[in-house]
């Protein structure tokens, strides 16, 4: 018992770094029907960006993270709005796709060029002390990884339920024409989804890094992680990419443990062809008209 | 046009004649040229024509070579091995587009995107049948009336033979009533459906030819090889293969050719780039598909009719024009 505890506590923890990705994969979707192929690699970058703050220019490691924090909004936040994808919204959605997984290949190999091809130390944000709960045996990174995560997605609904920026965020990915309108700065807004979706990934990469090491090809399984967190907890809904990542880190773990080591990596995949059957608007999601 | 037929005509006696000049390596480069032309082709019928995004067709490509090799290896000829290939891609096909497909979202992307992760997880696990990570080895060559094709050239003109029978076919199949009916749907698909076109019907069967055309061209890398593990038909590929025909240009017939000869060709031009090589690759895809969508037969249309002397409107009457 003390075991299965333990094991869906950290699988928790690992869920709702998978959750920041999905939460900000959903965002670009709703804001500007973007589907970002190189989620995946969006939060394997930042993590290099702290290593060259750290060991390249030689900063104190609070101050590297604010370094890459800062660089991932202007990357992955304006530049990449500004230069791949503005000019490519009139042409619907498929070039958009391919230019991702171009943009992700292209940062994958630019990290293995530049940086390194191995996988590298990460520093951890806590110590790596363990805490005794229910008989469970929790380590500290965990529960941090969770809290900071929990805090990011709870200030983003505040942010978006409870401010005036947030509510014309709701309204521009809910009807673009209707809330121009309204006096609604869509361009502006949809720049202000990219930029939260840069910051998600930065948070997201920071404290999955110290756990998988920082390695050019994490961003294949993060990426799949978050598009399957994205679809199960249902497309559409930012609770629904919040619930689906918790899931997917609890059942991942879980696999890993009683089902084999061999699949594990199979289960978040069957689980997205089931939910894809059963329930195609995802657990949370509202059933959207057929686009056709 | 016969001035069409006049080029594709030349074009024909080219990849007849191009082997010739050529080492065992540059031809095992045209062959592999042929064979991803023929997986792209199909993936152009997804893709460019049903519009409908596949990201399994390396997946399907692997079938179809698993398939092949085993049977070949038991003894069975080649034909029917490869038959087999297409038939199983074909039934994989539509059994995993038909949920997919209804609804609408681009869910066939994901779906065939968690398709070839697994297949590539059974391709590895799966020891008993599929030889785990070290592969198959030794696959045969197959040989037609007693003509053999163990050397590099003549499997190289058997890969031609097989190539040319899909592009006439595939080409059959886009002027038929179904290839218009494909198009249809791409380009408007209320006014497809309100013309009683089936949509799903018609987006999952062009998925399950494209499918199918992917395991015929597995079937074709297993005896090229002569070695098959699952690292050649991870996730990449798929990407690999869809890159090609995006960078052709989806939609056109000869687009995929083009593309897939870009991707397997233009790693040799770019050997002494070295580890560059795929930085330079996507970033050319980046900038070709912000500066042009439509990829290079797009962008080779719009030189043209920049050239071409064209009707200009009066500009009072353009409103009327485009109306």
């Amino acid at each position: 018992m003390s075991e299965f505890v333990q094991i869906v506590l950290s699988g928790l923890a690992t869920g709702s770094i998978y959750a920041l990705a999905a939460i900000g994969f959903t965002l670009l979707w709703q804001a500007s029907q973007t589907i970002n192929f190189a989620q995946g690699e969006f939060v394997m970058l930042p993590a290099f960006f702290v290593l060259v703050g750290m060991h390249v220019i030689g900063l104190p490691m609070l101050v590297s993270i604010a370094l890459a924090l800062v660089l991932s909004l202007l990357v992955l936040g304006l530049a990449f709005k500004k230069l791949v994808i503005e000019p490519m919204l009139p042409h619907g959605t498929l070039p958009i796709v391919m230019a991702t997984i171009a943009l992700g290949l292209l940062m994958k190999e630019a990290v293995k060029e530049f940086y390194s091809a191995e996988a590298q130390p990460f520093p951890a944000l806590v110590p790596g002390d363990t805490i005794r709960l229910f008989g469970a045996t929790i380590s500290a990174q965990d529960l941090a990884n969770l809290a900071i995560s929990m805090l990011a997605v709870l200030a983003l609904q505040l942010f978006l339920n409870g401010t005036r920026t947030g509510r014309s965020m709701q309204a521009t990915a809910q009807n673009p024409a209707v809330a121009e309108i309204l006096g609604v700065n869509i361009k502006r807004m949809v720049l202000y989804t990219f930029l939260i979706n840069a910051a998600l990934a930065a948070i997201a990469s920071i404290l999955i890094s110290p756990i998988y090491l920082a390695k050019f090809s994490n961003g294949e399984s993060l990426g799949l992680v978050a598009f399957i967190a994205a679809i199960v907890g249902g497309f559409n809904q930012i609770r629904g990419a919040l619930v689906g990542g918790l899931l997917i880190g609890v059942i991942d773990n879980l696999a890993a443990t009683y089902v084999s080591a061999q699949y594990r990596a199979a289960v978040p995949l069957i689980l997205l062809i089931i939910i894809i059957l059963v329930r195609p608007q995802g657990i949370l999601g509202k059933a959207e008209g057929r686009a056709v | 046009m016969p001035y069409r037929m006049i080029l594709i005509l030349l074009g024909i006696v080219a990849l007849v004649l191009a082997p010739l000049s050529q080492g065992n390596y540059g031809i095992y480069v045209l062959c592999s040229w042929l064979i991803f032309s023929i997986a792209a082709m199909g993936l152009n019928l997804t893709l460019g024509y049903a519009g409908q995004v596949s990201l399994a067709q390396a997946a399907f490509m692997g079938i179809g070579a698993y398939t092949t090799a085993l049977m070949t290896m038991a003894g069975v000829h080649w034909s029917f091995a490869a038959a087999a290939s297409m038939g199983l891609c074909f039934l994989v096909g539509l059994g995993l587009g038909y949920p997919a497909l209804r609804v609408q979202h681009h869910l066939l992307a994901f779906v065939t995107l968690a398709f070839n992760t697994l297949v590539f997880l059974v391709l590895r696990n799966e020891e008993w049948l599929t030889g785990g990570s070290f592969g198959i080895v030794g696959i045969p060559r197959p040989s037609f009336f007693g003509i053999e094709t163990t050397k590099q050239l003549s499997f190289y003109y058997f890969t031609l033979v097989v190539f040319l029978i899909v592009a006439v076919l595939f080409y059959g199949v886009v002027r038929s009533p179904w290839g218009r009916a494909f198009k249809a749907l791409r380009e408007n698909p209320i006014r497809a459906n309100s013309l009683g076109v089936d949509i799903r019907r018609m987006t999952l069967l062009a998925f399950a030819i494209g499918s199918a055309l992917g395991g015929l061209a597995g079937a074709l890398a297993a005896p090229l090889v002569q070695f098959i593990d699952p690292p050649a038909f991870a996730l990449v590929h798929s990407l690999k293969l869809l890159l090609m025909v995006m960078v052709g240009g989806a939609g056109y017939f000869f687009g995929p050719m083009l593309g897939a000869a870009l991707v397997t060709v233009l790693p040799e031009f770019l050997r002494f780039t070295e580890g560059y090589y795929l930085m330079i690759y996507a970033t050319t895809v980046l900038v070709l598909m912000v500066v042009c969508p439509t990829g290079l037969i797009g962008l080779g249309k719009r030189m043209v009719a920049r050239f071409r002397p064209q009707r200009v409107e009066r500009g009072d009457l353009k409103q009327g024009a485009q109306l």
